[in-house]
């Protein structure tokens, strides 16, 4: 035996751990923030009738409002979770040809909604310009077209993280579902707010 | 021994720096074009937080030191009895100027940006949580903020007379607010989901923690504004100006952004900058650290609950009133305006139990430039947070005064002087440097009376009947602006101006300084400032990705425990 000290093999070191379920905190944190952006909304919108009604003056004025259409939304956004979800179901369990399905009929139905809107506005016919309640009308329902455009643009990401390679690692699915529960939820209190209780 | 780590300087040294393309870039092609567009490319697309972050600072600060001159030169207009220095017409715009100037281009994203340049690294992340989402939100507040600046020049803005620039006024406001809140989602992901192995949120360092309640308050403010400006946007520019009353409309929707409490909110990273530096200035742990958690908590969240109370944050002490009326003024009045008090208190009171302990057992305290900031900048907002107190007591008077003034430029040069104790205090993180205390003793003081003066003469004013608030019309600039020079109105407006032109030369100078230690106070020694928190493990300055092996923590003071266990 040589008195030489033993060599040391020395293991390269391992890569750093990734960040736990950051997509889906920073979902969280961005809808917490959605959420004072729509809250907020709202609660000029509840303030501004209150104005308008204890003045006298009927709000809104003199429009339809077609409720099948905007409970149809309502249906469908609530629908687009329970697709997000099957979704987040399906890729835990390796399943690509049902996570393709529930974020495509999840697409679907993000552009139903859309285009539902916009068929709620072509039938009430609110003019922006004649009266006040035109630019808070399409102010408030502008927000949340754009809110479901970015969940349109949400699903298409996710089925390309998630389809290409990523099934198992569900960070990206449930971050999308927990966006449409957001975004849900959301549309839930303009509904009620805007076109049930007016 | 605590720590079970690695933070090992001399391996983290041999590392890359951040500035490592830059410096190779000048090296090849020293002096060409083209290393200059490689290396301003390198800085404008960087996703390292702590470019963003130093973008964010030094954009912020070059807008404050702005503002503190429009604030000089409308000093001047007060003070000059008679004679007009600015055309009449552009004094509403140039009001606004210095407010938005103050709070949205400076306070704003100074504090942002210090956090993003340093929380992930005091959390032990490689990098922050989407980058660049957060440099595409420095992008949008940059150009929204000139948009803002842009509209108030050509006479729009709150009762703005072109229309044209109204709209682009409320356009310029709601796209910075969109970047800052892009920029908070960030900042707050990155301190929730990407800390070092160990670190749990009680171990979390105080500024980190600081920073993630700045950030979701922003997170919570920010889209209100933004839901606010659609409106206004929509009614004004597309709709029939009814619902806002137009142009003069926008100040009433918007104006509590620019004032108290919203300033508070935003200065909560100050508070955690003076909260981190008492430990290490007096070489001991944080004493009772949950209780400064719920220090810095309190400021933040009831200042945001206040924005949304404005009109319940008064109280009469009159006697002609039951004791039943007492108390439903009262409990909302202290719930709002006296809590984030308590607050900054319980931030002081643990800093000086820490102070004791410290000086106990460690002796002598490591008196540093960068605590005197803090303990300065933290002072003042402590006395902005008592004036806000003080404005809601209705048997006082003060509101609809320039106290209101007063208490906000308390605040907010007292959170810029915080935050530039942090910049002094990690500046070998960010830039490789230590600031010689020399050049910096004697700018904390400029500083510090310059925020006494520009704050306290609004104070005094307030207390004298001058009015105030943001301006909404002509009709209030003249109010604003017609002092009575039979008494201490003309007085005041000039220790005011010297005030602001203080804190102006304050900002310059410091950002001089910063320069100028870039060649001659270089360092590549890991902790010279003798931090407790990982980030002074990794070399200096930090490397791109911030720490060649991540580490992992068994304590809340890590570099404390390396440094100070065996002599305790």
């Amino acid at each position: 035996m040589s008195g030489a000290a033993p060599a040391v093999l020395e293991l390269p070191s391992v890569a750093p751990a990734a960040p736990k379920r950051q997509l889906f905190v920073g979902t969280a944190v961005a809808c917490l923030g959605g959420s004072a952006l729509v809250g907020g909304m709202l609660a000029i919108w509840a303030l501004l009738r209150e104005r308008a009604v204890s003045g006298g003056a009927r709000f809104p004025l003199d429009y339809i409002i077609h409720e099948v259409a905007t409970n149809v939304m309502l249906m469908t956004i609530w629908s687009i979770c329970l697709f997000a979800q099957w979704a987040v179901y399906a890729g835990t369990r390796g399943d690509r040809s049902h996570t393709a399905l529930a974020l495509g009929v999840g697409g679907v139905l993000a552009v139903a909604f859309l285009n539902a809107q916009a068929f709620t506005w072509s039938q009430m016919g609110v003019v922006l310009a004649d009266d006040g309640y035109g630019a808070l009308f399409y102010a408030m329902t502008g927000t949340i077209f754009v809110i479901g455009a970015i969940g349109l643009l949400y699903s298409v990401v996710a089925a390309f993280r998630a389809l290409s390679g990523r099934l198992t690692d569900t960070d990206v699915l449930t971050a999308h579902a927990l966006y449409w529960y957001w975004a849900a939820a959301a549309y839930t209190a303009i509904w009620f707010l805007v076109y049930v209780t007016k | 021994m605590t720590t079970e780590t690695v933070l090992d300087p001399s391996h983290a040294a041999a590392e890359p720096t951040h500035d490592a393309p830059s410096a190779s870039a000048d090296g090849a092609a020293s002096g060409s074009i083209s290393a200059f567009f490689i290396g301003a490319a390198d800085w404008v697309t960087s996703p390292d937080h702590k470019k963003i972050g130093r973008l964010y600072a030094g954009f912020g600060l070059l807008v404050l030191a702005a503002a503190a001159v429009v604030a000089t030169l409308l000093g001047l207009e007060r003070a000059d009895d008679g004679t007009a220095l600015l055309e009449a017409g552009a004094l509403l715009q140039v009001f606004q100027v210095y407010r938005v100037g103050l709070i949205v281009g400076g306070l704003v994203p100074l504090a942002l940006g210090l956090a993003l340049a340093v929380a992930p690294l005091q959390v032990g992340a490689r990098q922050a949580a989407f980058p660049r989402v957060a440099l595409v939100g420095f992008y949008f507040w940059l150009a929204g903020l000139t948009f803002t600046i842009v509209a108030l020049g050509r006479n729009g803005g709150i009762g703005g007379g072109d229309a044209t620039g109204v709209d682009l006024f409320l356009a310029g406001l709601g796209l910075a607010a969109l970047g800052l809140a892009a920029t908070a989602t960030s900042v707050a992901t990155t301190v929730l989901t990407a800390r070092a192995p160990g670190m749990t949120m009680r171990r979390v360092p105080l500024f980190a923690w600081s920073a993630l309640i700045g950030s979701l308050g922003l997170l919570l403010v920010l889209p209100v504004v933004f839901g606010t400006v659609i409106y206004l946007f929509v009614d004004h520019r597309l709709g029939a100006s009814q619902n806002f009353r137009g142009a003069p409309g926008i100040g009433a929707w918007l104006g509590w952004l620019l004032t108290v409490p919203a300033a508070i909110a935003f200065a909560v990273p100050a508070v955690g900058v003076a909260a981190e530096l008492f430990p290490v200035t007096f070489r001991a742990r944080q004493q009772l650290r949950g209780v400064a958690f719920a220090g810095i908590s309190l400021v933040g969240v009831a200042a945001l609950a206040a924005m949304t109370q404005q009109t319940a944050i008064e109280v009469s002490l009159s006697t002609d009133q039951t004791f039943g009326e007492f108390v439903d003024g009262a409990v909302p009045f202290l719930l709002f305006a006296g809590l984030p008090l308590l607050g900054l208190l319980i931030v002081f009171a643990l800093g000086g139990l820490t102070a004791q302990t410290g000086i106990g057992t460690a002796g002598k305290p490591n008196l540093s430039p960068a605590f005197l900031f803090a303990f300065i900048g933290a002072g003042l907002v402590m006395l902005g947070l008592v004036a806000n107190f003080l404005q809601g007591i209705t048997n006082l008077e003060l509101l609809g005064t320039a106290f209101e003034e007063g208490a906000t430029l308390l605040v907010a040069y007292g959170a810029l002087l915080a935050l530039l104790g942090g910049l002094v205090f990690w500046a070998p993180k960010l830039w490789g440097v230590v600031v010689p205390p020399l050049h910096v003793v004697p700018l904390a003081l400029l500083g510090a009376a310059g925020a006494a003066l520009a704050g306290g003469s609004a104070i005094v004013g307030g207390v004298l009947d001058q009015p105030g608030g943001v301006p909404t019309d002509d009709a209030a600039v003249a109010r604003l602006l017609s002092l009575d020079f039979s008494d201490a109105g003309s007085l005041l407006a000039v220790l005011g101006l010297i005030g602001h032109a203080a804190i102006a030369l304050t900002v310059v100078a410091f950002a001089a300084l910063l320069l100028k230690v870039r060649t001659s106070g270089v360092t590549d020694e890991p902790n010279p400032g003798k931090g407790h928190t990982i980030e002074w493990g990794t070399a200096s300055p930090a490397p791109a990705d911030n720490y060649p092996h991540v580490p992992t923590v068994a304590s809340a003071e890590p570099a404390f425990d390396l440094s100070y266990e065996g002599t305790l």
